[in-house]
């Protein structure tokens, strides 16, 4: 291969890049524009929610349980030799709510719900639904994009709430019935330490970014896969990669925007 | 733009990439009111010019036009109105499987018609009738074959009694009861909803039987030949005889091009080793 030949494939494959984030940047911008379209037709919308919410429930409930438990073990731990031990609720709450709770929520909705619904659009796609509907004068974006999309950015807060809701609990089963701490003092630190708008707020915030970006990643690769099984199967594997990526770039970005200040 | 022609294609050269040229400067009028059938074989180009009628692709050079108004790939809006006045069947029936039989003919009446409900159903059940399926409107997607499913797509593609109906290989798939129906089926609807209806076939007797015209597409994209379905089979052109009778040896090669079979295999042309 010459040198000529070298610079020319690092252009083409610039080229791609580019052409890409182009590709995906109107993806987005369709998406924005035709959620009104879908709220005009919010039936579609509670059906999504049930489906890419309710039934990612399980998942989401049990990890925040074990995250919960475990957390507050590493915590205790970490805090004996301090006497702190009390503080054991305070840590454990903010750690879910301003990170844990939303990061760990996103990373599971990209494998529960961000794969299921790339293999939906990309078989609908595959099996030219999306195109009968295009010939039906029923615009997919309105009908099928959109609707899901929205689902998705309701969805992801409300199960990052309850993940660190239920974490809570977990960490209160251990810390207070297993280890034997006092319950006063667990829920009394809690609510003296934890802001509702600088703690959780803001996490709820973020968990709001993340269902954007999942959703629009998880329906973004659905709509340009290649309409075979193998292109399928590529796509929802970068529907996990690209949202897990993204989702710990934004949460490093949101963080030191957040709590730059002590 | 004649009176009696619904859709112009006007000098259309179209391919999905530089390299590979499926259609290549045909004209076509389709007549109002008539079936006409689009004949040829694998990859010549047939469903290209039903998508591209549809506005689902655009011609690289030349013009789609129905009933006097451009069909424009990148216009979406003029194209969704255009859009409601065409019916298409796809190949593979393209049914949306989240749905009963029942739901996937109401979905073009629940989305433009504005219909009520006991309205809705009466249609819908009516269009199964038609297809023979009337019995099926509760069963999933999954449950129905192949040929079943076909018929439900034909009724879905008639939901809205549209003015064009394309017909993407209607008889693939179907048993031969099934494809006597469905190709009586198009002749009838096209004569009572006064519906232009395009064919697009491998199925030469079944397309004969029923079309009022008939046009044979060449494989580089090009018009072999055009006319009744008489005309057609009483051609003397060596391509046209050849497909409407079937026949292996003629202008029309089976085989893909191909390097010489000794050169894949690796012996020696004379016939010892190489």
């Amino acid at each position: 291969m010459t040198l000529h030949d070298r610079v020319a494939a690092v252009g083409a494959l610039m080229i791609r890049v580019v052409r890409s984030f182009g590709r995906a940047g109107l993806f987005f911008a369709d998406l924005i524009v035709h959620m009104p379209a879908a709220l005009r037709r919010f039936s579609l919308v509670v059906r999504q929610v049930h489906a890419i919410g309710n039934r990612s429930l399980v998942i989401i409930l049990s990890s925040g349980l074990a995250v919960g438990f475990v957390l507050a073990l590493q915590m205790y731990y970490a805090l004996v030799p301090y006497g702190a031990t009390e503080s054991l609720g305070q840590i454990v709450n903010l750690s879910l709510v301003r990170e844990l709770g939303p990061v760990v929520t996103a990373l599971l909705f990209a494998g529960r719900a961000g794969t299921s619904l790339t293999a939906e659009i990309g078989l609908m796609k595959a099996g030219e639904q999306l195109a009968a509907m295009e010939m039906m004068a029923v615009d997919p974006r309105s009908r099928v994009l959109a609707p899901r999309f929205v689902a998705g950015v309701i969805s992801m807060p409300l199960l990052a709430i309850l993940f660190s809701a239920v974490g809570i609990l977990g960490a209160w089963v251990v810390g207070v019935l297993l280890i034997g701490l006092d319950s006063g003092n667990f829920w009394s630190l809690m609510q003296t330490r934890v802001d509702v708008w600088r703690d959780v707020g803001n996490g709820v915030v973020k968990s709001f970014a993340f269902g954007v970006v999942c959703t629009a990643v998880a329906l973004y690769q659905g709509f340009v896969t290649e309409a075979t099984p193998e292109g399928v199967a590529y796509a929802t594997t970068r529907t996990v990669v690209v949202s897990s990526l993204s989702v710990l770039a934004i949460d490093f970005m949101l963080t030191a925007l957040m709590f730059s200040t002590p | 733009m004649n009176q009696d022609t619904l859709i112009e294609i006007d000098h259309v050269t179209f391919g999905y990439d530089a390299s590979r040229t499926i259609l290549d400067d045909i004209s076509l009028a389709f007549a109002r009111g008539k079936v006409t059938a689009i004949l040829g074989g694998s990859g010549c180009g047939k469903t290209t010019l039903l998508r591209l009628i549809g506005g689902m692709a655009a011609a690289n050079r030349g013009r789609v036009v129905f009933d006097g108004e451009l069909v424009d790939a990148r216009n979406r809006s003029r194209l969704l109105v255009q859009r409601r006045r065409m019916g298409m069947l796809f190949q593979f029936g393209a049914l949306f499987t989240d749905l009963t039989v029942f739901d996937n003919v109401a979905f073009p009446l629940r989305e433009h018609s504005g219909l009520s409900e006991s309205m809705i159903h009466d249609i819908v059940m009516m269009k199964l009738q038609a297809v023979g399926l009337r019995g099926a409107a509760d069963l999933r997607i999954a449950e129905v074959s192949g040929g079943m499913a076909r018929r439900v797509a034909l009724a879905r593609a008639i939901a809205l009694d549209p003015e064009l109906i394309m017909y993407d290989e209607p008889f693939a798939g179907l048993d031969l009861i099934s494809m006597g129906v469905a190709a009586n089926l198009i002749r009838k609807l096209n004569d009572a909803t006064g519906a232009t209806s395009l064919v697009v076939s491998h199925d030469v007797p079944e397309c004969m039987a029923i079309s009022d015209h008939v046009i044979l597409l060449g494989n580089g994209g090009r018009i072999v030949a055009q006319g009744t379905p008489a005309d057609l089979m009483a051609s003397s052109d060596p391509e046209t005889r050849q497909f409407v009778r079937g026949e292996p040896d003629g202008p029309i090669k089976f085989h893909y091009p191909a390097r010489a079979l000794a050169e894949d295999f690796g012996v020696d042309p004379v016939g010892g080793p190489a």
